[in-house]
């Protein structure tokens, strides 16, 4: 037995905002889910769009690689305007 | 290369450290299956929670009564739905899911194996059961399994409106004739102690605790947790002016707590093992449901296939 | 004034009806439907229908004056004095009825308020304006349905193609002008229901064809479901619509 396949929904629940991760269903095409997905996960005016992608077009990143993925930025700390020693009576900048 | 022991002290270390495990992280297999367990339950308790309930809908006193308790059944759907999502996560399909409920494999919230008679049970059941399950799962929303917490605080914004339904049919009724009152204090008197019994046997009887705590899928153990819901309910029943159906229940000082009567433990088991009063019809509404949706299931199916396949032919032209 | 309130209450009861009673037959759903997002997707459905005819009934009830309320006209009138057409209490035979149901009613719904916006009523008018969301997205549902069962696999084409057949005869109920429609009409206040039957028998065309399914060709059923005269069905389903309001008369809930 195959089931239907899972989607993952994204919703923006207002212009000037980014759309957001919000959860699953199950839909046979696009069109089904994205039906779904307003039945579903707007009834109560949580949004204003949506995207559905098939859940198996979503490359993930793996946990166990997390350390070379990741760790790397932690000392980059000149990226950041604290780094910076300036005057405290400077303003504006 | 770390042994497993190693493995799984670093995982608990995370979760003592309040991280979230995600679902593509390493997990002892015990924890995955835990939660497969455990959250497909769950699901299986919001969609079968739907039948008592439901069963009120076409005769609901007004239109207002009607479309609240509509919206409450069909959010218990979505309930059901996101648990399952959450439970699809750890690599087991919905399909799986409901073949173990449909074959009476997995187990389900007894509550809901008991039968609705009268409109006020849709009070009782609002107020009560969806009262029980809320203490449950406001301690949820900080489980450690990440999709199962975030599934929770879905439903816990969700379930706001659930209780209050319940207790404002309660509440309508109680200051109602006096045959409404007693039709609320007859369904109080049949769903409490059924309500009480969703907490889960007795600690002593409940050997899973310890693991589940450090797990966070518990933060207070069963008695911990019904102890808590009876002593915010007793005073709700006294705003209601109805009488909690136990000759036992008083007030203890010195524990700061409501003493109560025993529980009948033998009928809590009954229900369990599928001898309660509406088991199975509960399963043969789902089966039925199930059976009678494989042909559509299929024909969608069909349909996308069909369509990808038109689509695949026009660009090759 | 007082002929006018006649008509105009019993034209809210016409539009009013055929809301509450597929209403009624989609709530029945909740919780047995073919997957959890169906059976959502169809309460949202069913919700929409509900908040309509609150709308129309309260309307009714506040022309209606005395006791009346949006419950007394839902539930306590009697048999004969429902105005809904017969497709709409079909029952729910298999999920082809429910979807075929729907979109025959959708598809007469959705022209039927893109008139009434322009009511010369203006409650009416915003009822329409707030209801022709709702219509136009459950006839994409219905449509997009349609096609999947129409156009799936053999069994789902020939259980949806027997729905249709049986439904469709129903559907002329709609067109068929009754004295209170054409009074609402010529009022300004109703819809000419000649131009919405040609946009009827377009949609039905566009979607038949997509959906690989034929139109029938039997005649239209004799029925007279806007004068009151309906089914074998409505006794049932009044027996659970009106249950609690007559089994406990005069109380409040
Ligand atoms: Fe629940
Ligand atoms: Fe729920
Ligand atoms: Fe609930």
């Amino acid at each position: 037995m195959k089931g239907n396949p899972i989607w993952e929904v994204f919703i923006r629940s207002k212009n000037g905002l980014e759309h957001r991760h919000v959860g699953s269903l199950h839909a046979e095409d696009a069109k089904m889910a994205m039906e779904n997905a307003r039945d579903v996960y707007t009834r109560r005016q949580e949004g204003v769009s949506i995207w559905v992608v098939e859940s198996k077009h979503i490359t993930a990143s793996n946990p166990s690689e997390s350390g070379e993925m990741f760790d790397p930025a932690k000392d980059k700390a000149y990226r950041h305007p604290t780094f910076y020693d300036l005057p405290d009576e400077l303003e504006h900048i | 290369m770390k042994n497993i022991k190693d493995q799984e002290a670093a995982f608990q270390a995370r979760i003592d450290a309040g991280e979230k495990i995600e679902p593509k992280d390493w997990m002892p297999e015990k924890y995955r299956k835990t939660h497969i367990r455990q959250i497909s339950q769950h699901a299986h308790s919001e969609i079968v929670g739907m039948l008592p309930e439901g069963n009120w809908i076409t005769r609901t006193p007004t239109l207002r009564r009607k479309v609240g308790l509509l919206a409450k059944v069909q959010d218990e759907a979505g309930h059901g739905l996101y648990l399952y999502s959450a439970a699809e996560t750890l690599g087991i399909s919905r399909d799986e899911l409901f073949h173990q409920l449909h074959t009476g494999k997995a187990k389900y919230s007894s509550i809901f194996n008991y039968p609705t008679m009268t409109w006020a049970d849709i009070g009782a059941i609002g107020w009560l059961v969806d009262g029980a399950a809320i203490i449950n799962q406001v301690m949820l929303t900080r489980t450690s399994f990440g999709p199962y917490a975030r599934a929770m605080v879905r439903i816990c914004k969700e379930e706001s409106f659930h209780q209050r339904q319940g207790y404002e049919i309660m509440l309508t009724l109680c200051q109602g004739t006096p045959e409404q009152k007693a039709m609320a204090q007859d369904a109080l008197n049949r769903w409490w102690w059924p309500s009480l019994m969703m907490f889960g046997p007795r600690d002593e009887e409940s050997p899973n605790t310890e693991q589940s705590v450090k797990w966070k899928i518990k933060r207070k153990t069963n008695d911990e947790l019904r102890q808590q819901f009876i002593d915010i309910t007793v005073p709700q029943a006294e705003v209601l002016g109805i009488t909690i159906p136990d000759p036992d229940l008083k007030w203890n000082e010195e524990r700061q707590h409501y003493d109560f009567g025993e529980i009948n433990w033998d009928e809590f088991w009954q229900v369990v093992e599928g001898n309660g009063p509406c088991n199975k019809e509960r399963l043969q509404a789902r089966n039925d449901a199930w059976n009678n949706g494989a042909w559509v299931r299929n024909a969608a199916r069909a349909h996308a296939e069909k369509r990808a396949e038109q689509k695949k032919v026009a660009e090759a032209i | 004034m007082e002929n006018k309130n006649k008509s105009l209450i019993d034209y809210l009861l016409i539009l009013g009806d055929n809301s509450l009673i597929l209403g009624h037959r989609l709530s029945e759903l909740c919780g047995h439907g073919p997957s959890l997002e169906t059976d959502i997707a169809l309460t949202n459905i069913s919700l929409d229908l509900f908040g309509q005819v609150r709308s129309y009934f309260q309307y009714a009830a506040e022309l209606t004056g005395g006791d009346s309320t949006e419950d007394t006209i839902a539930m306590k009138r009697m048999d004969r004095e429902y105005r809904h057409t017969w497709l709409v209490e079909q029952p729910n035979k298999d999920f082809a009825y429910v979807i075929g149901r729907q979109f025959l009613f959708d598809a007469f719904h959705l022209p039927l308020l893109e008139q009434l916006v322009n009511s010369k009523d203006e409650m009416i008018a915003a009822v329409a304006a707030k209801s022709i969301k709702e219509s136009r997205y459950h006839l994409r549902f219905s449509s997009s349905w349609m096609e999947r069962l129409g156009d799936g696999t053999q069994e789902s084409h020939q259980r949806m193609q027997s729905a249709i057949n049986d439904l469709y005869p129903f559907t002329y109920e709609f067109f068929e002008e009754t004295e209170t429609e054409k009074l609402i009409f010529e009022a300004g206040i109703g819809a000419d229901l000649k131009v919405i039957e040609s946009t009827y028998r377009q949609t039905v065309k566009d979607v038949f064809a997509k959906a690989n399914l034929e139109i029938p060709t039997a005649p239209a059923r004799k029925t007279d479901g806007k004068k009151g005269i309906h089914s074998e069905q409505l006794g049932f389903i009044l027996a659970e619509l009106q249950f609690m309001q007559r089994a406990y008369p005069n109380m409040t809930w």
